[in-house]
């Protein structure tokens, strides 16, 4: 048996200091209770090219976080740095209480990991693949066989689990990556770009699947995607990514507040209103205190949109009620819009003088 | 594009207990790999295809010295070393121009493909089928994938070597009727260890091509062009020969002048292995240095015949040198692989 593993602190306290370089990420202190994963002033340059610019991420246990933003924005570069696969120039990462830089080992055995475009062995079936990937975590056995038949299970593989890889499509490739990531029992799990070239329905199984690992396992999840609305629903909180910067971080409504529109708009449908009887309704919405601008439908049978500043929406919903059955309208739904992730997307970059803008680095 | 409610983050779950697992001495990353290639490679129609080459290889000069050997048999009686002459003698009366006619030299010809063909895709097979984040991902150091694969490729290597020559001493053993000495067996087990150095250097190449060359189409390409540059004796031993012979054209003996080409034929990594091989081979040859024999030619030395150590020793630095370039050339692709980007 080998002796109990040395903290992290022991351990990095034995290797001194050599280059400048080094010196300076030990100056950056991050707190021992902080969240699985964590980045402080994490940079990575190529030469002249900045692709991620002191990074600073916290990523919580039990919370999917989507990490967004265009290719070339530097989220896969991140993610190698926080697996340890790419070294910093400068800056520091803790995930799951290890600096990657130089506990690679450490951080590996407890992140499981789902590359962009994830390829599997062609020549072997989907479970010799994770047979393997047990093996080179240290599992093997009839402990690997039921780890395997369990993850395989979790993400829907089962039935193809012993036909070669190569039969596979797009999305059980993906799948199978999501098993593999899942056999070493992760604290954390990385996913790069996970719904890329996958169909509709694969993508939502996908995101379903990855919901219910983290409310089963309670696991960690950093998400990479530059295909905001389809990981909008799924993610607890987003960072959006742009030119190796983090612009925004928040829940979808959060940065809606932040970088949405000022006005917030309100769908209002009713039953039985005319296209004729349009400028009268509207006229009887707009009497409504707190509301800035009605746009009437555009075609028959869609709702009506209401303008309000965001910190009034509550009492104009409220007077929208009692309007409606004071002037006798029927009203058949109201919801407030929340601008979708690709909005405030856009509007953080033009924000933040970035638009237009792409990083280098796929 | 609607949402009602935003999902609350998660309460914080506990950092389950590992302690049980990092108590557990993980097995080195490379065995695990090199477990996988050699697999791979033992399952693989390359390898099936190179046993069927290098056995055709062998057999073919194998029947004919065996016929001469037969016949001289009544007058050779009693003389030492006779099985050797199976592999390391070209049979009389054949002549293949440049190419000697031994089950030896037919061998170093054939033997590197084993060495290429195993290491030319190594990394840039895993790049392609995108699996070498996945697999640098897992708990393992960089350069365990490198080294994994090149010590399966070496045992891959070693059992399709095993496998050829036991099967040319078979035969040999059938067709002369006559089973090989002790010191005979030590010359072929120690000339089986020198050719899986020598095709151990042709893998090194070939993994350093897989490094350096991002297809894998463009790096069999390469190095199956410099095995033929190289290995077969047409060309690069050809050139070699010419530029040895141009610049012995100063020489003011036939021992200087055969010196002089054989130092420049040196320059292809398969006349050091040749002259290895032919020294564990013959127990008569007491000397690998052209100009040596020469010289011993011409004073009628009586021949004498040395024991397997003796010859070991007289071709212990081109041992050294084969086994200097393997290094050199696996250190080389290291380094490469090492610095190299995870990503395509």
């Amino acid at each position: 048996m080998a002796a109990p593993t040395p903290s992290p602190a022991t351990q990095a306290d034995r290797r001194l200091p050599k280059k400048g370089r080094v010196r300076q990420r030990e100056r950056i202190q991050i707190p021992e209770d902080a969240g699985p994963i964590v980045t402080r002033r994490l940079s990575k340059r190529y030469g002249d090219l900045v692709a991620v610019d002191n990074l600073e991420l916290d990523v919580r246990a039990g919370e999917i976080f989507g990490l967004l933003g265009q290719n070339g924005a530097g989220k896969t570069t991140t993610i190698l740095m926080l697996l340890g696969l790419a070294e910093p120039s400068a800056g520091v990462a803790r995930v799951v209480g290890f600096d990657p830089t130089r506990d690679p080992l450490e951080v590996k055995r407890r992140v499981g990991y789902l590359p962009d475009n994830v390829g599997f062995y062609d020549g072997m079936t989907g479970r010799e693949n994770l047979r393997y990937t047990a093996k080179l975590n240290g599992i093997s056995g009839a402990d690997a066989e039921e780890k395997i038949a369990a993850v395989l299970d979790q993400v829907g593989m089962t039935a193809r689990a012993d036909t070669k890889v190569d039969t596979y499509s797009r999305g059980m490739l993906q799948r199978l990556g999501i098993a593999d990531a899942l056999v070493k029992d992760p604290a954390v799990l990385i996913l790069d770009e996970p719904t890329t070239a996958i169909d509709p329905i694969g993508v939502v199984e996908i995101l379903d699947l990855l919901r219910g690992l983290v409310n089963e396992r309670g696991l960690a999840v950093l998400l990479s995607s530059h295909l905001l609305a389809q990981v909008q629903s799924v993610c607890d909180r987003v960072g959006i990514f742009a030119a190796g910067k983090l612009i925004g971080v928040g829940t979808v409504p959060e940065l809606a507040a932040q970088f949405g529109e000022e006005a917030a708009r309100i769908e209002v449908g009713f039953e039985g209103v005319e296209s004729r009887a349009y400028a009268a309704t509207s006229k009887t919405l707009r009497s409504i205190p707190g509301v800035s601008e009605v746009r009437p439908p555009e075609r028959p049978g869609e709702p009506f949109t209401i303008l309000a500043p965001r910190d009034r929406t509550t009492e104009v919903r409220e007077a929208l009620l009692a309007t409606a059955a004071s002037a006798g309208l029927r009203l058949s739904s109201i919801r407030e819009i929340v601008p979708s992730l690709d909005d405030i997307y856009r509007r953080a970059l033009h924000a933040r003088g970035l638009a237009g803008v792409r990083g280098a680095a796929a | 594009m609607t949402a009602e409610t935003s999902v609350a983050p998660a309460p914080i779950a506990p950092v389950r207990d590992r302690s049980a697992r990092d108590a557990v001495r993980l097995r080195p990353g490379w065995i695990t790999i090199a477990g996988k290639e050699l697999a791979d490679h033992l399952l693989s129609i390359r390898l099936y295809v190179l046993l069927v080459v290098l056995g055709i290889a062998a057999l073919i000069p194998l029947y004919f010295v065996g016929e001469d050997v037969r016949s001289a048999a009544s007058s050779a009686s009693g003389y030492p070393a006779i099985f050797l002459y199976l592999f390391a003698y070209a049979p009389q009366g054949v002549n293949f121009g440049p190419l000697s006619f031994t089950v030896m030299a037919f061998i170093a010809i054939a033997a590197p493909l084993l060495g290429v063909a195993f290491g030319f895709d190594a990394v840039n097979g895993e790049r392609h089928q995108g699996t070498l984040p996945r697999l640098l991902s897992q708990p393992i150091h960089r350069d365990d994938v490198i080294n994994g694969k090149f010590a399966g490729g070496l045992l891959a290597i070693t059992i399709a070597l095993v496998v050829v020559l036991a099967l040319t001493t078979g035969v040999g053993m059938l067709r002369l009727g006559i089973i090989p000495h002790a010191d005979e067996v030590i010359r072929l087990l120690l000339w089986l260890a020198v050719t899986v150095l020598y095709v151990g250097l042709w893998l090194a190449f070939g993994m350093l091509l897989s490094v350096v060359i991002r297809r894998a189409a463009t790096s069999a390409l390469v190095g199956f062009g410099v095995w033929l540059f190289v290995a077969m004796p047409f060309i690069g031993p050809l050139l070699v020969n010419l530029l040895g012979t141009f610049l012995a054209s100063g020489a003011t003996s036939q021992a200087e002048y055969a010196g002089t080409i054989q130092w420049v034929a040196r320059l292809l990594p398969g006349q050091v292995y040749a002259e290895a091989s032919a020294a564990l081979l013959s127990p008569n040859l007491t000397s690998v240095s052209a100009s040596e024999i020469y010289s011993a030619q011409a004073q009628q030395q009586i021949p004498t015949l040395l024991s397997f150590d003796q010859s070991l020793l007289l071709v212990l630095p081109q041992i050294v040198i084969l086994f200097a370039l393997m290094v050199a050339c696996f250190a080389l692709a290291y380094a490469r692989f090492m610095r190299q980007e995870v990503r395509a």
